[in-house]
């Protein structure tokens, strides 16, 4: 199985996703944002940084990229595609994902690890129980994730709710427990069918454990379990 | 040559924290009576191109319609 990691300029988070990739035994290559060829990739990540310098709004010129009208017949194909951090951003800002990312209401660029829970989801990268609490640094300044009333009662009837911000022991606190304002706490959101997945917090830098917390591999690995069963 | 000016603002609604901050800095400031602070974007373009062609470049670019409202207005030739 091979993962091919998209390379926008700005992008830099793509070497640690590499990295976590290999440590765990998956094959992993960068892919430049200006190929056009996927061929012979079985999963996608599009890695956190400030893609083009984050202008005119993150991920709004990455979105136009030559490589990123391919990553769209991809995931229309069903391959699995994962957006970290401005990765999410710009899943959301080529529609391939509901909603935005707005500015952190505290207008602060938040850098800690951050407790998460897994809810019920038909996402395709994520097979916790729900209610298990992961814990997975967060690093931004636009992960305020907004979505319209109707879009949001959608994400939730269908299971398009992946992960929330939590405290520690997984409860929500009453006035919010995300640290950048998102709505109903979303930390990540997946498609309709599952397939394409964004998220705010980065899993791989909770892979290696020389970091503290290795909680980040189910977000590499169950893909991958799942992608060889289909191969057979 | 036309010349555009480009107003990208927050719609209605969607919470602008560098508004809301300078809201309250001006409040501290002992300025009265501020209802609201908006911050948002300007852009200037001059182009070969007509109205049509400007909304386009707003509703695929320079404006994302999922959170933000944006007003063109026509400066006339460059």
């Amino acid at each position: 199985m091979r993962l091919g990691v998209v390379l926008f300029p700005g992008s830099n988070c793509e070497q640690d996703v590499v990295h976590a990739a290999h440590e765990l035994g998956i094959g992993a290559e960068y892919v430049w944002h200006g190929d056009t060829d996927l061929a012979g990739f079985d999963a996608l990540v599009l890695p956190g940084g400030f893609s083009y310098g984050d202008y005119i709004r993150c991920g709004a010129v990455a979105r136009f990229s030559p490589v990123m009208s391919e990553v769209v017949r991809f995931a229309e194909r069903g391959g699995p595609v994962m957006g970290i951090c401005n990765g999410f951003q710009i899943l959301t800002e080529a529609h391939l994902l509901p909603g935005a990312l707005l500015r952190n209401t505290g207008l602060k660029f938040i850098c800690h690890p951050q407790p998460l829970r897994a809810e019920r989801s038909v996402c395709e990268w994520v097979n916790l129980p729900e209610g298990t609490v992961v814990d997975i640094p967060v690093n931004h300044n636009e992960g305020n994730y907004y979505c319209d009333v109707d879009t949001l009662e959608r994400l939730n009837a269908n299971g398009q709710v992946v992960l929330r911000y939590c405290e520690p022991d997984g409860s929500r606190a009453p006035g919010g427990s995300a640290p950048n304002g998102a709505l109903d706490d979303i930390a990540g959101i997946c498609n309709e069918r599952g397939n394409v997945f964004g998220l705010m917090p980065h899993p791989e830098r909770a892979v290696d454990p020389l970091v503290g917390t290795t909680d980040g591999r189910p977000f590499f690995t169950t893909v991958m379990a799942r992608l060889a069963e289909v191969a057979g | 040559m036309a010349r555009y000016e480009v107003y990208v603002t927050y719609k209605q609604g969607i919470f602008d924290p560098p508004g809301a901050t300078a809201e309250r800095a001006l409040a501290n400031l002992g300025y009265e009576g501020i209802e609201s602070v908006k911050i948002g974007k300007y852009i200037q373009i001059e182009a070969d191109a007509g109205l049509e062609t400007v909304r386009e470049m707003c509703e695929r670019l320079l404006a994302n319609p999922v959170i933000e409202d944006y007003r063109i207005v026509t400066e006339g030739e460059a």
